[in-house]
């Protein structure tokens, strides 16, 4: 039963002295601020913040929740996001006062178990990715491509000879480019062939002695795993090229094949997804890095080293490029996936893999004569079906079966993307979840497909809101609430 | 295999349906040259019960701030965590949603995202918010990327010396692979004097990246720095302390275009670094170019107010190399802790925490510096940190010794000032009591052989 206030914003809720929080009193003999802060520097009246009671802070924020989809509540088979079961013992560890309430600068003699945590996921990590040198600083994937790229740069310089260009398919994640153009190169694309692998001649065509990393998503964003990787990568390393592999779909080789092995140099992974952290309803993720022992040097500083019986954060690295983030990194991200691997263990780990892919190729065969799915006839831990003829059938698009699948309960796979294929839904329906549900999404999908197009360009209809207009939202960006205009005009 | 459904006869009967005789046919897409031939070499599988035994071995390895009372601060601090925070925040319909793509099922985080937003113009006095960034050192770096972008000036920027030293580390690490120059003006007497900072900004300048109240606690004088600032068309950044804007006036109100913070002091415990919660707001004119997720509000097909992601032009699922930052997540349930930390405070909660925090600091200032021993470094006023000389240049020993007796005492600024090897920062937030105060007075003021720590009574756990 919604409660019908429950989109009523806090502000609008706000009544002149109410509050919520109490504070101590004063235990210290000291004057006031006002007499302690000069008077240029002091504000005159607090911030203009809502002022709530305390059950209505917890009122307002639950009610909201009740608003979202999620792994908890939903199958949420979001292509390349893998949102898979979050395990309530690992929430439980990471909140545990002596890995919670550390201070990231404390001595290190008073987080000796936090270090030895750290230093043994560092170990970890490199094992499953058969690159020996970690930095387990980035806080994102986009963050570790970049800070990837700055190690490479870095590489390159040392060497002197640096290099201008980095390279990456049609199919890769936006990010590619972008954390190429942050690290100071020029981007290339180089095309897909039609089975939706790298294209040697074009990758040949662009190769030259300015590229410094060839960026791949292996197995890629079409869910499929590239034969052709290590060929890709001698080729890359014969002109003295460096491989990066995004680590996205790592849930995919866990025990079956390791990046090192098929010749990347560096990746990154996204324990948010691999290794489960939560997705914290858009972030916090991780991205920590592996990489080639020759680049080890220039991996970001502090990197945790073992020294005698104790753990040290080492700063005496001359190469290192320094620091990307405050502090040590995403700690409480780490220390999931750090249980996570620790609660699977090597047989678990593959196993993740093999019921991953065993229910993303399940799940294809029930799907593929609903909607065609233009590569391959394997797939690896998702599926990038098309709605292309649906919609030269009656016009039913991707977006329209996407919010149409809302109103049975399902969240919507990723559309659009990747930008390969038209009309894309990308499926992943990961190792946690059951043949039953599978099979009930697999039917929705079905019965959808036969409804009227009207019907679907309306959707979704059982849900609190129908189709934002989101072209108003860009063209007249309202971005917050002010008091003159509470509501949307 | 803890969280699997298949059985099998579940994965036989979904072999026999795809048509394939065993989950190892599955991946004959891997080239069988490019497979592990080896289990992975890693510990064996744990039970719950064996993994919380062993968590709780590792756990008792460490001090926490429940057992050695934190005197920390340096940009991560130990204030007080409602109980209404982790309520919510525990919720898996936050914490197990992700990124809103699919705007009807997500109203709850997307309405979150705006009232966050809304939140921060409050709090900073600017025009607009992101819905966050990853933390505070990465906001700054990425504030001065929006400021290069938004003056055309992508060679140089200024920053204080002043500012957390991690911060400009990441700036170096930034600016190193964009050829771009960053210039430091010291702050020996514990401040960015507006003189300093004059000379060393020109025509070539995107900006003035300042912290205040700064690194040592102290107050810059960030109208003056803004007006130098603009005068040479370069932009005011200013770094903040969220919870100092309960008694000091709003970036938005000195003068700033960009304001940036580390956002973990709302509601976030310290959790030894991350994740944490990086702010950023800025002036109207410059929203189009801000780096991160935002939401908006717009109308449904019946005309109903609701929320989307909006301005995503900007982002790298559509600019790709063009876009504005590389970024494409928010830390979105850290944006939820700050948005319910701010709702349960309210303004006058603020108010009452940031006056707490000042009279204490001022008091442990005091304190500290009332024997002959230690010195305050720095004749200027503090918000909640204060820099202390010891004037037998043995800090090391100091701050070990306050360990030993039960005190996270301060951090040592040698490693990141060679002209401050004698020195210390000290924090107190409004969470430390007189006693605590009074306790590591003593044990500082203590001599060494002497040294006799008193017991502090604390409960445990207490965030």
């Amino acid at each position: 039963m919604r409660n019908l206030k429950s989109t009523t914003l806090l502000f609008e809720l706000s009544q002149p002295g109410r509050r919520g929080a109490s504070l101590p009193v004063c235990d210290v003999p000291a004057p006031h601020a006002a007499e302690l802060i000069p008077a240029a520097a002091r504000a005159e009246a607090p911030p203009p913040l809502p002022e709530v009671a305390e059950p209505e802070v917890i009122r307002h924020f639950t009610n909201l929740s009740t608003l979202n989809m999620s792994v908890d509540t939903h199958f949420y088979p979001l292509g390349s996001c893998t949102m898979k079961y979050n395990s309530k013992r690992n929430e439980r560890m990471a909140a545990l006062p002596g890995i919670a309430d550390l201070h990231p600068l404390a001595p290190e003699d008073t987080i000796q178990g936090l270090l030895e945590l750290l230093y043994e996921l560092q170990h970890m990590l490199a094992e499953i990715s058969g690159l020996p040198a970690v930095s387990l600083q980035p806080a994102a994937g986009a963050h570790g491509e970049l800070t990837a790229l700055m190690v490479a740069a870095a590489y390159f310089r040392h060497l002197q000879q640096p290099r201008t260009k980095v390279l990456a398919p049609d199919s890769a994640h936006g990010t590619n480019p972008a954390s190429a153009r942050m690290a100071g190169f020029d981007f290339v694309t180089v095309r897909s062939n039609s089975s939706g692998f790298v294209d040697l001649a074009d990758l040949a065509a662009k190769l030259d002695d300015q590229v410094a990393v060839f960026m791949i998503t292996n197995p890629s964003t079409l869910g499929l795993f590239d034969r052709q990787v290590s060929q890709i990568a001698q080729m890359v390393h014969d002109r003295g090229g460096l491989i990066y592999l995004d680590g996205a779909n790592m849930n995919a080789i866990l025990g079956i094949t390791r990046p090192g092995d098929f010749g990347a140099d560096m990746m990154h992974y996204n324990p948010h997804k691999t290794f489960s952290g939560p997705h914290g309803g858009g972030g916090p993720g991780a991205g920590p890095i592996c990489v080639a022992e020759k680049l080890g040097p220039y991996l970001p500083t502090p990197v945790i080293e073992r020294r005698g019986d104790r753990y040290v954060l080492a700063t005496d690295r001359p190469h290192s490029i320094g620091r990307v983030r405050s502090f040590f990194g995403n700690t409480g991200v780490l220390v999931r996936a750090y249980c996570y691997i620790r609660t699977h263990g090597p047989d678990g780990l593959k196993a993740v893999a093999e019921n991953a892919v065993l229910n993303a190729n399940y799940l294809m065969s029930r799907v593929r004569h609903i909607l065609p799915v233009p590569h391959g006839e394997r797939c690896m831990h998702e599926f990038v079906a098309t709605a292309a003829p649906l919609k030269k059938k009656n016009g039913v698009t991707a977006m329209d079966l996407a919010k149409r699948l809302l109103d049975f309960g399902f969240h919507a796979p990723t559309v659009y993307f990747p930008l390969t294929v038209p009309e894309a839904m990308m499926i992943e329906p990961t190792e946690t979840e059951s043949k039953e549900t599978l099979d009930a999404f697999a039917e929705v999908l079905f019965r959808i497909t036969e409804e009227s197009p009207e019907l679907l360009h309306e959707a979704p209809h059982g849900t609190i809101i129908s189709r934002p207009d989101e072209v108003q939202a860009a063209r007249k960006p309202v971005l917050k609430w002010t008091a003159e205009k509470p509501t949307g005009e | 295999m803890p969280y699997f459904y298949n059985t099998p006869a579940d994965q036989q009967a979904m072999l026999a349906a795809i048509g394939e005789s065993s989950i190892e046919h599955l991946f004959d897409l891997v080239p069988d040259e490019l497979r592990l031939k080896r289990p992975l070499d890693l510990p064996p599988a744990l039970s719950e019960l064996a993994l919380a035994q062993h968590m709780v071995e590792l756990a008792a390895k460490n001090a926490h701030i429940g057992q050695k009372v934190c005197f920390l601060g340096g940009g991560a601090y130990d204030h007080f965590v409602p109980a209404v925070v982790d309520a919510i925040a525990s919720r898996g319909e936050f914490y197990t949603s992700y990124t809103p793509y699919q705007p009807e099922v997500a109203q709850g985080n997307l309405q979150v995202m705006f009232e966050y937003q809304t939140l921060i113009c409050q709090l900073t006095g600017m025009d607009v918010s992101n819905a966050s960034l990853y933390d505070g050192g990465s906001a700054a770096a990425e504030a001065v990327l929006l400021a290069m972008s938004v003056t055309g000036r992508p060679k140089k920027a200024m920053v204080a010396g002043s500012v957390h030293p991690q911060y400009r580390e990441i700036l170096r690490t930034y600016f190193e692979c964009l050829g771009a120059e960053l210039v430091t003006v010291a702050a020996p007497s514990g401040i960015a004097l507006p003189a300093d900072v004059a000379k060393a900004v020109d025509e070539h300048t995107a900006c003035v990246l300042v912290q205040h109240p700064n690194f040592f606690g102290c107050l810059e004088d960030v109208a003056a720095l803004a007006r130098i600032a603009h005068d040479a068309g370069a932009l005011l950044v200013q770094s903040f302390d969220p919870i100092s804007l309960g008694v000091l006036k709003r970036p938005g109100d000195l003068g700033a275009d960009v304001a940036v913070a580390e956002g973990q002091l709302l509601g976030t415990p310290l959790l030894y670094g991350g994740p944490y919660l990086g702010i950023m707001a800025c002036r109207e004119q410059f929203v189009r170019r801000m780096p991160g997720r935002i939401a908006g509000q717009t109308v449904d097909r019946r005309g109903r107010r609701c929320w989307v992601l909006t301005l995503q032009t900007r982002e790298q699922h559509i600019r790709r190399e063009k876009a504005t930052s590389n970024i494409c997540t928010n830390q979105g349930l850290f944006a939820l802790r700050a948005a319910i930390y701010l709702a349960e405070m309210g303004p006058q909660g603020l108010a009452e925490t940031a006056e707490l925090c000042v009279r204490k600091a001022h008091y442990a200032k005091e304190r500290l510096t009332a024997g002959p021993r230690l010195k305050s470094a720095f004749d200027q006023p503090v918000f909640k940190e204060f820099v202390v000389r010891d004037s037998q240049g043995r800090v090391n020993e100091l701050l070990a010794q306050a360990l030993d007796a039960g005190y996270l005492a301060g951090i040592p600024l040698g490693p990141s000032y060679s002209d401050l090897g004698d020195c210390f920062l000290v924090t107190v937030t409004e969470k430390r009591t007189k006693a605590e105060i009074d306790g590591l007075a003593e044990v500082l003021s203590a001599r060494r052989d002497t040294a006799a720590p008193r017991p502090h009574t604390r409960i445990a756990g207490v965030r």
